[in-house]
Parts: C-alpha cells; structure tokens; sequence
C-alpha cells in the first residue's frame, strides 16, 4: 500500500477500526433507527467533531480546553444567521413592525438589519465564516496565552471563563443574536427544506462523511512530524523549546484545528436539529464534550466517536427517567474513567478486548503486529489510534 | 581579571560572558561573571553546589534573562533571543536529569532534533529521506544505541537516557554543545565510554561542560573554570585548579 495512504489509515488495524465504524455510522443506524432516532444520532455525531479535536488537542497535544463549545457554539452561529435571514424574507415577515429582519430584532424594536449580519446574505461568506471565525478567536487565545506560557491547569481555566464571558454575551445582545433563545426557526438552506425528513437523511450521511473527513485529517497530523512533536511536547516541553522548536506556534496550530473541527461540528448541529442557542456555547456543553473524549479514550480518534455516541444514548435515556439524576451520574463517570481508565474504552479495548479477540481466534496475543505487542500492554503507545 | 590565564589568545572565542549578573529577588546566583570558550574547547565548570553552574547554562540557553552583562557566540547577543533562535544560532544543551521524550522510540527521539521541519507547516510534511535515516543511524551508533532504535525511549536505562539526550544534542550539529552533569548516575563502565564520546564528539566543536566527577572532569578537561558563589574563583588546567589553596578551601577539600 502506498505509505500515505497507510499512514492515513493507520495501517491494517487503523483501516479495520474506520470500516467498523463507517459500517456501524453508515449501515447500521440508517437501517435500523427510525427517523426521528437517526436525527438524533446525527445530533451526537456533531458533538464527535468536539471530540475528535479535542483527542489532538487534549490527549496529544496535553492542552485541556475546557470551553470547546465556544468554537462549536460560533460554528452553528455562522451557519444558523445564514439561515435566519433565508427565513426571513419579506413575504414571510409581513406582519412584522419591519418586515425582512429576523423576528427576534423585530420584538427587540430593531429597524434595520445590524451591520454584522449584512454579510450572511451569502452562502459562500457564511461556509468560510463558519470556520474562520472560531479559528480566528482560537489563534488569538492561543497567541495570547501560549506565547506567554500559560498552560496547563491555568489554560484550562482560561478557556471557561471565555466559554462563560460568551455566553453572557450572548444572552445580554437580544437584539443581535436573539438572546437566550438562541436563533430558532430555521427553515431552508437556498430554499431546500431542512426540515422536511429526506433533508435529515442527507444531512445525517453529509455529517457523516465530514466527520470521516475530519478523523482522516487527524490522522495524517498524527502521522506526521508534527504528531509526533505534540507527544514530545506533552512529554518534555523544555526540551522541545531548547531542540530548536516554537512551542507556542505548535500549540497555537493544534488548538485552532481542534476549533475548526468543533466548529464544523456546530453548524451541521444547526443544519440537523435547526437552531442554535447559547446552551451549546457555555460551561457545561464544553465540559460534556470533555467527558465524551475521555470516555472514548483521549488518546483515539475512533474512541471518541464512540465516546460520544455513548455518552449521548446514555444522557438521552437517563435525562427521560431519572432527569435530577443525570448530571451526577455523569460526574461519577468522568471520575470513574480518569482514575482508572485514563485512556477510556479505547484503553480498554487494547488492553482486554484484543486479547479477547485474539484468544478467540485461538492465537498468540502477540501474533501479527510485533511493534505493538512488545510493548507492556497496559502502557499502550500514544502514537496508535486504536480501535 | 582572570579571564585569560594562559596570556594569550589565537582566535576569538566561540563564547564570550562578560560582566553577566543574575539577581533572584535581590540574591545574586551568578554575579559579574567573565568566562570565555575557545573554539573546539572542552571546558568544564566545577564547584560547589550553589555555585551557579546550572545558572550559568541557563543563561546561556535563555532558559534564565540575564539581569545585567553580556553572552555573545560567534559574536552574537544572546541574552535577547528567543530559546529556539539561540539553538538554531548553533548552541545545543543537556539538561541535568535526562530529558528525552519516553514515548516516543529512540529512533524518533533522534528525528525530532533534526535542523529541519522545525516550523509547524514544515513538520506537517516533513518527509524521513535517507538523509534523516543515515544520520539518525550514525548518531545512534556513536552513542551506543545502535541496537535501540526502535525501542520505545522509556525502557532505556538511566546512562542510556543519558547518551540519548547527547545524541539528539549532536542530531543538531552545535558549535557549542553544553552537558549538565552528563555522568551523573552512571555505572563506572558507562562513565568510561561517554568520556570516549566526549572525546569524539568534541572534535570539531566546543563543549561546556558541569560535572561533579573529578576523574571524569580530569580525563576530559582542556579548561577548567571554578564557580564559587556565582563568580570565578579559579581557572585554568585541571592541575593548576587542584593546587590552588583557594579551589581546595571552598570545593577539593571536602
């Protein structure tokens, strides 16, 4: 096989990982799951986005943004104001106080269009500002604090306050953003019903073939030198700094790939459930996010996902039986995982399942791949993106 | 001013110090220091602990911002570069507990010091030539762990990590390579083959030296330069500083 695409893959056990995935996203639940289910897998798979980034921000990169719905929240902004002002056309605004301004503005005593949203008129701005926005508030985040060396447990705490700034002003703009309702009521996408349910199921498999997109990308970073110098750098920072390398500019590079991707996430979240409001921007969202990347294993592309889908199915079945509940269980869990299983059901699948599997089949654990197996199985090489 | 003991000169030094103080709140670790290395030097700095030896490599490196005086190499300033302009202006250090990146194999160890791919689109397509490979190999070879490559970096030993940490310094090609107690912790067959690196590795360039070991420092030294209380306080050959009453005082007598 050709080494790139190997790399991409992530050789034999990488490729069998993304096709089991890939099977069980694009096979599986579209098969199986009714519309209103799929949908809501499609929800959860926006929020893998998050996690995806935040395994090459967080568990290679050792930098734990605790306000990742900032990028996702900005993302699913860029994308619902495009589809607000498509909503909101003078014929179906008629009986407005200002006909053609979203309703929000109307009830906010707005008369004209604010000079921010003038340019989500176009698509094309819209598609770009989705991801240049939030990349453009991480770089600068990332400039101001990695440059100055903030890190650690202080950037972490950084990135909440911001995650909490924005969403306070978010709420406090009614006229602009529509508040703490969030911008609701989204209809078409150039006039294609996105409510209407073969609409859902594009865009299910569209989100699904982005989020490929994105895991694909990560791999090649991780593949690269630059994979390999984000598990130096959580490792041994100084002695990165003094082998001739910029660690802020690494940092800086990670965190704003992390935002893209989160963001990407964020608008398929507005395209999908059709509308965006500031519970996906604050504190919480950017700490379940967290807690789907560790659940999944932070050190796996794949796991995340997994993570994620998990985490999610159980969230919407507590949250509908035991609501008061939930938030406990889910703080319990995030303990569980991080005391004793830091490397999440990804960890454990390389430390249990493959042997599991490998007993199975009535093989040696140590069979095929000899890099890996050589090594203390309970210490598993962050540079391998298993399962 | 006892900056140039042997009374003469050839050539400009690789590196020059002068005057350069350090002050932490008021104490000062390193204070009016004049130190000199001539090219293709092995000069080593002794001295009690607390002298300011490790300080001194920390200025160097700008791990530490001079307070006030001067570092030129090759008649640059150093005290004002960022850390990474000062390793790509030629100077490589070794930090005192081995510092090696153990999750990563030797091989990759090596790799990451290598002067190329160093900014962030660089290392994103960075491409392993034959070049990369030929020189990862040679240094491996020249610091004994030829057999390793492809071992992960945290199953070495202690003087293994020791080599490895020397062998990425050497993956840069400094003109000025500083070790921080470069021994420290190794058995006294290991000692006896880094001193046969040293010796290899000196050729060619300058190297700075910290070390505590007197048979070390004696089978390597070209130069010595006692460090008392952040100032000089002997320098010379290895012979000269043993006699000097003052060295024996505050440092060889106990």
């Amino acid at each position: 096989m050709n080494k790139a695409i190997d790399n991409l893959l992530g050789g034999r056990q990488g490729a069998f990982g993304l096709l089991v995935l890939a099977a069980l996203i694009l096979l599986v639940f579209p098969l199986t799951l009714d519309i209103f289910r799929l949908t809501m897998v499609g929800k959860y798979l926006t929020y893998a986005f998050v996690a995806v980034g935040l395994v090459l921000c967080w568990g290679y990169g050792g930098i734990l943004s605790l306000g990742q719905g900032i990028f996702f929240g900005l993302g699913g902004y860029c994308m619902a104001m495009f589809l607000k002002l498509e909503a909101s056309d003078p014929e179906s605004t008629k009986i407005q106080s200002t006909p053609g301004i979203p309703d929000f503005m109307d009830w906010n005593q707005l008369t004209e269009l604010p000079w921010l949203w003038q340019p989500f008129h176009s698509l094309g701005f819209t598609l770009v500002a989705v991801i240049a926005v939030p990349v453009l508030l991480a770089f600068i985040i990332g400039l101001a604090m990695f440059k100055r060396r903030v890190g650690d447990v202080y950037f972490s705490i950084v990135t909440q306050a911001i995650a909490a700034i924005l969403t306070i002003l978010i709420i406090g703009q009614q006229g602009l953003t529509g508040g703490v309702n969030g911008i609701t009521d989204l209809k078409t996408l150039l006039g294609w019903d996105i409510r209407s349910d073969s609409a859902k199921v594009v865009l299910y498999f569209v989100n699904a073939a982005l989020l490929f997109a994105c895991i694909l990308l990560a791999r090649f970073v991780l593949a690269s030198k630059l994979g390999r110098l984000l598990v130096a750098m959580r490792d041994k920072e100084e002695r990165v700094r003094f082998s001739g390398y910029d660690v802020a500019s690494f940092k800086i590079f990670v965190f704003c790939l992390a935002a893209a991707f989160s963001a990407v996430g964020g608008a398929l979240f507005t395209l999908q459930v059709g509308f965006m409001s500031p519970s996906f921007v604050g504190i919480v969202p950017s700490i379940e996010m967290v807690i789907f990347a560790a659940v999944g294993g932070r050190l796996s592309l794949l796991g995340a996902v997994y993570g994620t889908l998990l985490v999610s199915f159980g969230k919407t079945y507590f949250s509908e039986s035991f609501p008061e509940l939930w938030l406990y269980l889910m703080g319990g869990l995030f303990i569980v995982v991080v005391l004793y299983f830091p490397n999440g059901l990804a960890g454990l699948w390389k430390s249990q399942g493959q042997r599991l599997v490998a007993r199975l089949r009535r093989k040696p654990v140590s069979a095929p791949d000899t890099s890996s197996a050589s090594r203390p199985a309970a210490k598993s090489s962050p540079l391998e993106t298993t399962p | 001013m006892n900056s140039s003991p042997l009374g003469f000169q050839l050539a400009k030094p690789v590196l020059a110090i002068e005057g350069l103080t350090v002050s932490f709140d008021g104490f000062k670790a390193v204070n009016d220091l004049n130190l000199y290395v001539d090219r293709n030097e092995v000069h080593v700095v002794i001295g009690p602990n607390g002298a300011g030896k490790t300080t001194v490599l920390d200025l160097i490196c700008g791990k530490t911002r001079a307070t006030a005086g001067s570092i030129e190499f090759n008649g640059r300033e150093l005290t004002r570069m960022k850390e990474f302009d000062i390793v790509r202006a030629g100077v490589g250090r070794k930090f005192q507990n081995p510092s090696i990146y153990e999750n990563l194999t030797v091989f990759e160890n090596l790799e990451m010091s290598y002067p190329e791919g160093r900014k962030v689109f660089g290392a994103l397509f960075f491409k392993r030539s034959a070049a990369v490979v030929a020189r990862v190999e040679e240094v491996a070879g020249q610091i004994f762990l030829a057999e390793r490559l492809h071992q992960q970096a945290d199953l070495l030993s202690h003087g293994q990590k020791q080599w490895l940490e020397i062998g990425m310094l050497l993956m840069q090609d400094p003109e000025l390579l500083m070790l921080d107690e470069p021994v420290a912790g190794m058995s006294v067959s290991e000692r006896a083959q880094t001193a046969e690196l040293l010796k290899l590795i000196s050729q060619g360039r300058s190297v700075l030296v910290i070390e505590h070991d007197m048979e070390f420092v004696k089978s390597i030294a070209h130069k010595v330069t006692v460090l008392h209380q952040g100032r000089v306080l002997a320098e010379g050959s290895m012979e000269a500083v043993q006699r000097d009453p003052k060295v024996i005082e505050v440092y060889l007598g106990h």
